[in-house]
């Protein structure tokens, strides 16, 4: 390392980059740059990571999922433009906290399914529409409904790589007999989701 | 090849990206340079072929921001030389005439000193931005330091 004050000078240089950045990715959303917007927000469950396209909320991450990795999966999958811009998740964050104190028994949010595709697709979107708040089904029973009984274990995998979790209801879906099965989030969150619906069901 | 996202390179490269341009453009263009640079930066992003030198590109497009602004200011009257402001560049144990100095030298020589210090670039990458060789690049870095001792005491 040097010793010359001058390069120590130089070296030394600190600016503040905070503001500009900020304005940075507002004229890049201004410009339609921001292909994968993403923020984190607080929940019962732990930190939560959510992003959206344009078209709508393409992912939602637990905290015991790397950051970075499901950011690198974004960039590799939908778009290397993705910036942390929080004001395009405003709208998720509201409603996700809503469905957190028992004020919102469905959400009303665009969703990008570009994640799944083929059979994994058309069960996620039948979870969605049809399986709602406080209700429960078995792997069996959502194969049924999607006309493919047999099918129970390809619907296990479907709900194991659901990327919208919570929102897309994957953990409305039990075992036969009602174990719990797995969940991407761990069971203990499974447990809570599942418990607060149960609590709230009764009043809406 | 896959390119990581856009974040991760303003975490990793965004403050010297910053202070590199506030460093040569001064703390009014020096903003605009950044922001330009950035805005660039993620309209090509898709398109890159190669991501073997991420920080490298990055610096690459904001020495050519720089040199739009010292180019667009040298078509207009000089101006009296503006101090940066307090705060916008802090600079710890020396005149604030460094940078009016740095933002003086002949654009090779301000590129190579700002991309040396302030990007913490090797010589070999500083060449590549230039577009020179790698003992030009040296070269030029130690004719700006010449330069700015000429001009500047530091403490």
């Amino acid at each position: 390392m040097t010793t010359d004050p001058l390069e120590l000078s130089l070296r030394g240089a600190t600016t503040d980059p905070i503001a500009d950045l900020a304005l940075v990715v507002a004229r890049a959303e201004a410009e339609g740059l921001v292909d994968v917007a993403y923020a984190t927000t607080d929940s019962p469950l732990g930190r939560l990571l959510v992003a959206a396209t344009p078209a709508g909320l393409v992912r939602l991450a637990f905290e015991r999922e790397d950051d970075d990795e499901v950011l690198e999966q974004l960039a590799a999958r939908v778009s290397p433009r993705v910036l942390e811009a929080p004001d395009r998740l405003d709208e998720v964050r509201r409603e996700l906290d809503q469905y957190f104190e028992g004020q919102r028994d469905q959400f009303e949010l665009p969703l990008d399914w570009r994640l799944s595709g083929g059979f994994r697709r058309t069960v996620l979107e039948t979870l969605y529409a049809d399986v709602g708040y406080g209700r429960t089904v078995s792997y069996l029973e959502l194969a049924t409904m999607v006309g493919n009984p047999k099918a129970s274990r390809a619907v296990g995998t479907a709900m194991a790589t659901n990327p919208i979790p919570i929102v897309v209801p994957c953990h409305r879906v039990l075992r036969a007999g009602g174990q719990l099965g797995g969940y991407g989030g761990g069971l203990p969150a499974k447990r809570t989701l599942l418990a607060l619906e149960d609590r709230r069901r009764a009043l809406f | 090849m896959t390119l990581p996202p856009f974040q991760q390179l303003l975490d990793a490269h965004g403050a010297d990206l910053h202070r590199f341009c506030l460093a040569q453009a001064g703390p009014h263009h020096g903003p605009d340079c950044f922001q330009e640079a950035v805005l660039a930066g993620l309209r090509a992003y898709p398109d890159l072929r190669d991501a073997s030198n991420l920080r490298g590109w990055l610096f690459t497009i904001a020495h050519h921001k720089v040199l739009d602004h010292h180019r667009a200011t040298a078509r207009r009257p000089a101006p009296v030389a503006t101090l940066p402001e307090a705060g916008a560049l802090a600079v710890p144990a020396v005149d604030e005439d460094l940078w009016v100095a740095v933002g003086r030298l002949p654009d090779k020589q301000r590129g190579a000193v700002a991309l040396r210090y302030l990007g913490d670039l090797p010589y070999a990458d500083i060449g590549v931005v230039l577009g020179c060789s790698e003992a030009a690049a040296r070269q030029n870095v130690r004719a700006g330091l010449a330069a700015l001792r000429q001009e500047v005491s530091v403490r």
